[in-house]
């Protein structure tokens, strides 16, 4: 009796450890369901908005245009009429107009420097409609990314605001090729580290000048590997980080953490578009205050041996 | 003195060219002519025999018929005239019928005014 109760026990024991498990494989698929999901919801509504927002900075583009030229066309004017004001002798009334032409015409120029502003943001959009004019070659991404990371590195140091950055390269050589559209994907890997050192930079001012100093060292780190099909190049820097509620937002088109002229919003959206071109996929981890990873998986060029 | 023809269905093209002309106008070396889409353009042409405008320059994309429509009837009709594109699409499938169809030069949207004023120059000197 004893013994057939001692098997019970042991096979409810059992029965209950698979449930366990069975639980857990349902949990897990229904949570990548989940994911998966949101995913394709994401990626339905970059494709309408990318579709939309060509057809719109088009559409746009005209009018920028006349505003543009048009305030051009006015400064000249007032240049003019300030040197006839020249010829008049001088009264209080003429101080006066002076002064106001001074104003109009700064004011002339600000509407000429924000129409410049709104037509560099109209041709970043048109980047994302651009069709496919460049051709897909057999590439070593190892090249690629030292090439322009480096590229984007003299950029920042040549820029406004620099920051010292140190390079922690890993690269697998062993690594099979992929297939590339070079001026595309170079602005890929130029745009994640322009964003890399950006968040860098912010990390490091929102520290005191004193901690700064000591503790926080800006550091890129660039990664690639093969696992199986997939060629897989990580760049992470240790920066800022993403606050984990916008994580799912960053690819979103106009969507921008940057305050004012700094961002358009459109890198990381057209990143992402430049990467599902090349039928490879763009996935971010981060932790606030810390560090933020992009991946971009690619397939590789099987090799003939 | 040279005519020229502008077409664009963008009216404040006009008011644009005008101001940025000014001085060319004013001095008699230039007389500037205005139509708002390839049938205007075509009709005013027309209207002139011979033609008194030696040089158009033309929008593509415009309701009704095209700029490249335009520049073949114009070069059927008119061969001595000359045309140039102006577009905001500097793609070069446009550049490439334009060119095929005879045009002279490509320029693209934003217009940039010292280069037209280059190539107007050279139809004066020729003139």
């Amino acid at each position: 009796m004893d013994k057939v109760q001692e098997d019970w026990i042991e096979k409810n024991k059992e029965l209950e450890r698979l449930l366990g498990v069975r639980t857990m494989e349902l949990e897990k698929s229904l949570k990548d369901y989940q994911e998966l999901q949101e995913q394709l919801l994401l990626q339905e509504k970059l494709a309408s908005l990318g579709q939309l927002s060509a057809g719109i900075a088009h559409e746009i583009k005209n009018p920028i245009n006349f505003i543009n030229n048009f305030s051009e066309l006015s400064i000249e004017y007032v240049e003019e009429i300030k040197e006839e004001l020249k010829k008049l002798s001088e009264t209080e009334a003429k101080e006066e107009i002076g002064d106001l032409l001074q104003d109009i015409k700064a004011n002339l120029e600000k509407i000429l420097l924000h129409g410049k502003r709104a037509d560099g943001i109209v041709k970043s959009m048109l980047m994302h409609s651009r069709g496919g004019q460049g051709e897909f070659v057999p590439t070593n991404l190892n090249t690629l990314l030292q090439e322009f990371v480096n590229l984007a590195f003299h950029g920042m140091r040549a820029g406004k605001t620099p920051i010292n950055v140190s390079f922690e390269w890993n690269l697998d050589t062993e690594i099979g090729q992929v297939s590339i559209i070079a001026e595309d994907f170079s602005r890929v890997i130029v745009n994640l580290c322009n964003n890399a050192f950006d968040a860098m930079r912010s990390k490091s001012n929102t520290l005191g000048e004193a901690e700064q100093k000591s503790d926080y060292q800006p550091k890129l780190s660039i990664r690639t590997k093969q696992t199986g099909t997939k060629i897989i190049a990580e760049i992470e820097d240790n920066g800022a980080g993403i606050p984990e509620p916008i994580l799912n937002r960053i690819l979103e088109p106009f969507f921008t953490t940057k305050k004012g002229k700094e961002g358009t919003g459109l890198g990381l959206s057209i990143t992402h578009d430049i990467v599902k071109a090349h039928k490879g996929t763009l996935s971010i981890s981060s932790k606030e205050g810390e560090f933020t990873r992009f991946e971009i998986s690619l397939p590789s060029i099987p090799s003939i041996k | 003195m040279i005519k020229i023809l502008i077409v664009d269905d963008e009216r404040d093209v006009e008011l644009l060219f005008r101001q940025k002309f000014r001085k060319e106008v004013r001095s008699g070396l230039i007389e500037l002519a205005f139509a708002f889409s390839g049938d205007e353009a075509l009709k005013l042409l027309d209207s002139e025999h011979p033609p008194e405008v030696v040089y158009v320059f033309s929008d593509i994309n415009m309701p009704g018929m095209t700029g490249l429509e335009l520049l073949e009837k114009v070069k059927s009709q008119f061969p001595a005239i000359n045309v140039s594109m102006i577009s905001a699409y500097g793609d070069t499938e446009n550049y490439k019928k334009a060119m095929e169809s005879g045009a002279k030069e490509f320029f693209t949207k934003p217009i940039d005014f010292d280069s037209l004023r280059v190539e107007i120059g050279k139809i004066i000197n020729q003139e």
